[in-house]
């Protein structure tokens, strides 16, 4: 065990936990937070998905000890109130079924969004390849990051 | 996914669960003077006679509805909240549901043959209605008038200029009034009052889009899954499977895991988990405790003879479902015979996340938090688990990560209530994604036979119909029975599997036909990662795979256009409207043969496939475009057209149908539970891959048929059915290949390619 500090949605904690105990279950059983989720555990879902640092991040296979940079979560990307513009979208498409993957889409499309603020179809499909929804929400996942980027869904 | 018992298996008293509720004497509550009792101060028993269980208003006019079903993330509390602010003129913001929990709401079935809407949605709209109806004759006797001289607006109640509110006329107290119950309990429980409902020309509700208002939680990490419950004291469990299906362990090195403090081992027979204070350590330890394992034969067959052992594998049972006129005589006349063959996988639920459940027993009392769909049924196995009496055990569902039928969730619960008791604590257990995977309840495996006579006039005259497989129902759909839980067949209990399939359900009008169903024998009759249960539409979409694929082979052999040669075998006008709406909107032009419409490498074609099942009928056109180079099939556009009888929320109802059309377009393409001689090996997302983002339809095209005068059908599954057909039949257009082995991989398209241009190359 060793003392580590994280800085999470802007709030800083320091945890006492094994340094290759993944990212995932300090965000979960340390810090009680119900998001993100365990899917896989293998980097093959999404649902665990945070920001690093602004980059999307798988937190189950992130060691503690490679976290080096704040930690972003879907709590942080806006508030009620002041949703980011993929929330209010995901909203306002009702977008989510079981909704228990939605990290991953959420913060991947926040990070697309950053970097080609008006994708084209294309960019959406290939920005969200690997990522996972069961329930088989993906048209109104793409009809929310087109909306959420102010584009026509 | 019909699941209740013909008639009710618990006793009255039993329907008293535990939760604090106040349990009184049934008896002491009949009798006419309680009916219409408005105010009266005792809260009647949770019982399905009693008004009280399934509505509640409170003095500021909130209205809440108990729900025994579970919205899995179709919107069905929307809808139900439709429903009973319509029949109660109430505004819908101020409706509620409480749905699952076995201290507040009565036994409706859980989430099952979607029936959501179509029996707890007319339960509650009868009692609903009755609800108003008390209201009013209440608000009748405060003004001295006729119950006719009242009108209603947004829970309030008028006559002339006085008003008074719901919430005042409830005051702190209850209805306290009788309902007519038929003495059933799940999916058949109907219990109504005295009063109609309303017809669906007064409807202001009813009938229209209305939003979503339940997602903000989602959306900013704040909704608690079932997988975020935690309880003061918990442990973190996690289960071990066996590595050889059907193996016990017969040994457990306990030192092997001493490095973690606080982990501890169960082991009950083959039942083996360990908990520890640390969900990372509990992992740790299931993962590095050195086990021993009994040897035993390897359970399964060479994956490749998988359809070849359903073909010569001997009947369990054979069900003639449904038999027209004469078959073999309408054979023999035949100027042709069409035969087929086609053959569906194994798959898995696969959900976002393995099962969760969390188990708490506390002061003679037990707690499950379970994502199954049936919360009652869990509560009786938890009961049994724990060999308490059932009305001290309280099951909550809150939604799981994923729920498409009996999935690992049954499993789960049971797992952590034998780990709680073992441990003297609260426990939260989790699958891996391996587990959820590999040892989650199949849909089952199976082939298809098929058969049409037709006449010289390219008329089908009979039609014959066996589909073959494993059995739907190696456990029950619900985890009422230890018997019918992992947990309990690995201490020992057998598979009872009860041969159960089904037939087809279109409505063609064949002067001679037979449709039967047969089943074989589990591959392991214990413990069995291959066990199957009811998955989203069970059976649907093999058989419908089968039967809309052959029907395109016979239109073939006929010469006919596929749409027109269905119509013609057709004499129920409300089915052929969906056929009809479907080819309207997608446009589509009579086919006599494979287009195989080339650009480059890339083959386009379109398809056909239609379907009749919980309360719907569904119509899709699907265009795909297939990569020769790779096989990847595409599946561009979907053009559904879907008739559910009465609509209570058309944009909720257009979703539900993009889930469906997509989840079933993933398990045609890519979906297949794959095992070697010991072990199911599709246990991730790289070996059991589903449909992503690059794979999406670039437009799925909803035409719904309103039927507001027909009772509501179901839309949590019927448009799952037809769109493997359809996909097989868009790829047969293309291609000009026929495809008769879901899924349709690329590695599979790019064979039957292949083979197809070798059996077509100049020797």
């Amino acid at each position: 065990m060793a003392a580590k500090v994280i800085n999470v949605d802007g709030a800083d904690h320091t945890l006492d936990a094994a340094p290759d105990m993944p990212l995932l279950y300090a965000l979960r059983d340390d810090l009680g937070l119900n998001n993100p989720k365990f899917g896989c555990g293998v980097a093959q879902c999404g649902a665990c998905m945070v920001l690093i640092g602004g980059v999307p991040t798988f937190s189950c296979v992130t060691p503690l000890a490679d976290v080096s940079g704040p930690i972003t979560t879907i709590a942080g990307i806006g508030e009620p109130g002041a949703l980011h513009p993929i929330q209010q979208a995901y909203i306002d498409e009702a977008t989510p079924q079981c909704g228990y993957c939605i990290s991953g889409w959420m913060l991947r499309a926040v990070a697309l969004l950053k970097e080609i603020p008006r994708p084209t179809d294309n960019d959406i499909r290939e920005a969200f390849a690997g990522l996972k929804c069961r329930c088989g929400t993906h048209m109104a996942i793409m009809r929310a990051v087109k909306r959420a980027a102010g584009l026509a869904p | 996914m019909s699941d209740a018992p013909k008639s009710p298996r618990l006793s009255r008293r039993a329907l008293l669960v535990g939760g604090g509720l106040l349990v009184v004497s049934v008896g002491a509550l009949a009798g006419p003077q309680l009916v219409s009792m408005l105010s009266a101060g005792q809260r009647p028993p949770l019982v399905p006679d009693e008004l009280d269980s399934f509505i509640a208003i409170d003095r500021s006019g909130a209205v809440t509805a108990f729900a025994g079903v579970m919205d899995v993330g179709h919107g069905l509390t929307l809808a139900l909240r439709q429903i009973v602010a319509e029949e109660l003129d109430a505004p819908l913001a101020r409706v509620a549901v409480v749905m699952g929990d076995t201290a507040r709401t009565v036994n409706q079935g859980g989430a099952s043959g979607s029936g959501g809407v179509q029996s707890c949605g007319m339960v509650l709209r009868s009692i609903a209605a009755e609800a108003r109806r008390l209201l009013l004759e209440r608000a009748a006797a405060r003004f001295s008038v006729a119950v006719g001289d009242l009108t209603v607006a947004d829970a309030i109640v008028s006559a002339g200029k006085r008003s008074v509110a719901y919430g005042d006329l409830v005051g702190e107290g209850y209805f306290n009034s009788k309902l007519e119950w038929n003495g059933e309990i799940g999916r058949r429980l109907q219990s109504k009052g005295q009063a109609t409902p309303k017809s669906p020309s007064e409807y202001r509700i009813v009938g229209r889009s209305a939003p979503r208002d339940d997602l903000a939680p989602r959306v900013v990490g704040d909704f608690q899954y079932v997988t975020d419950v935690k309880v003061p004291g918990m442990l973190h469990g996690r289960m071990i499977r066996p590595p050889v299906a059907g193996a016990v362990p017969t040994s457990v090195d306990e030192a092997s895991i001493a490095h973690l403090s606080s982990a501890r081992i169960v082991r009950r027979e083959g039942f083996l988990g360990v908990v520890a204070e640390r969900e990372w350590d509990a992992i740790r330890a299931s993962r590095e405790l050195k086990v021993s394992w009994s040897n035993v034969e390897s359970p399964f067959p060479p994956y490749d003879t998988l359809y070849d052992h359903i073909a010569a594998a001997p009947d369990v049972e054979r069900t003639v479902e449904k038999s027209v006129g004469d078959v073999a005589a309408a054979f023999s006349r035949a100027a042709r015979v069409v035969e087929a063959r086609y053959e569906w996988p194994f798959q898995s639920h696969a959900c976002m996340g393995p099962a969760c459940a969390v188990v708490e027993i506390k002061n003679g009392r037990a707690t499950v938090w379970t994502g199954t769909q049936k919360p009652h049924f869990a509560a009786e196995g938890v009961a049994a688990a724990l060999e308490m009496p059932l009305d001290k055990v309280r099951a909550i569902w809150a939604l799981g990560p994923g729920s498409y039928g009996r999935n690992d969730s049954g499993d789960a619960a049971i797992d952590a209530a034998f780990l709680a008791k073992a441990v003297g604590k609260p426990v939260r257990v989790q699958g891996m994604r391996h587990e959820g995977h590999g040892w989650d309840p199949k849909g089952p495996a199976s082939v298809h036979t098929a058969r049409a006579a037709l006449d010289r006039n390219n008329r089908i005259i009979a039609y014959q119909i066996l589909n073959k497989g494993f059995s739907r129902r190696d456990i029950e759909f619900n985890e009422a029975k230890l018997e019918h839980s992992l947990a309990g067949q690995l201490m020992g209990l057998p598979l009872l599997a009860a041969p159960a399939f089904s037939v087809q359900d279109e409505e063609y009008a064949f002067p001679n036909m037979e449709l039967a169903w047969a089943t074989i024998a589990p591959l392991l009759d214990r413990a069995s990662p291959l066990r199957t249960a009811h998955l989203r539409d069970p059976c649907g979409p093999n058989n419908n795979f089968a039967s809309e694929s052959f029907f395109d082979e016979v239109a073939l052999a006929a010469g006919a256009d596929p749409i027109a040669f269905r119509l013609a075998h057709m004499t129920d006008e409300r089915h052929m409207a969906v056929l009809r709406a479907a080819a309207e909107r997608a446009r589509w032009t009579p086919r006599r043969r494979p287009y195989r419409r080339a650009s480059g490498g890339t083959l386009a074609g379109r398809g056909f496939a239609y379907s009749r099942g919980h309360g719907a009928i569904v119509a899709i056109i699907a265009d795909v475009e297939v990569d020769a180079r790779t096989g990847r099939v595409w599946p561009r556009r979907f053009t559904v057209a879907h008739e559910c009888g009465q609509i209570i929320n058309p944009s909720g109802l257009a979703l539900c149908i993009e889930g469906n059309v997509v989840q079933a377009a993933s398990r045609a393409l890519f979906e297949e539970v794959t095992f070697d001689r010991n072990a199911v090996t599709s246990v991730d997302w790289a070996t059991y891959p589903i449909l992503e983002m690059p794979d999406a339809p670039e437009a799925i095209d909803i035409v719904t048929l309103d039927r507001p005068e027909l009772p509501p059908g179901g839309a949590g599954e019927p448009a799952t059915r037809p769109v493997a057909a359809a996909l097989a039949n868009a790829i047969f257009d293309a291609t000009g290949v026929r495809l008769r082995r879901a899924p349709f991989s690329p590695a599979r398209v790019l064979a039957a390619l292949s083979g197809e241009r070798r059996s077509t190359s100049p020797a």
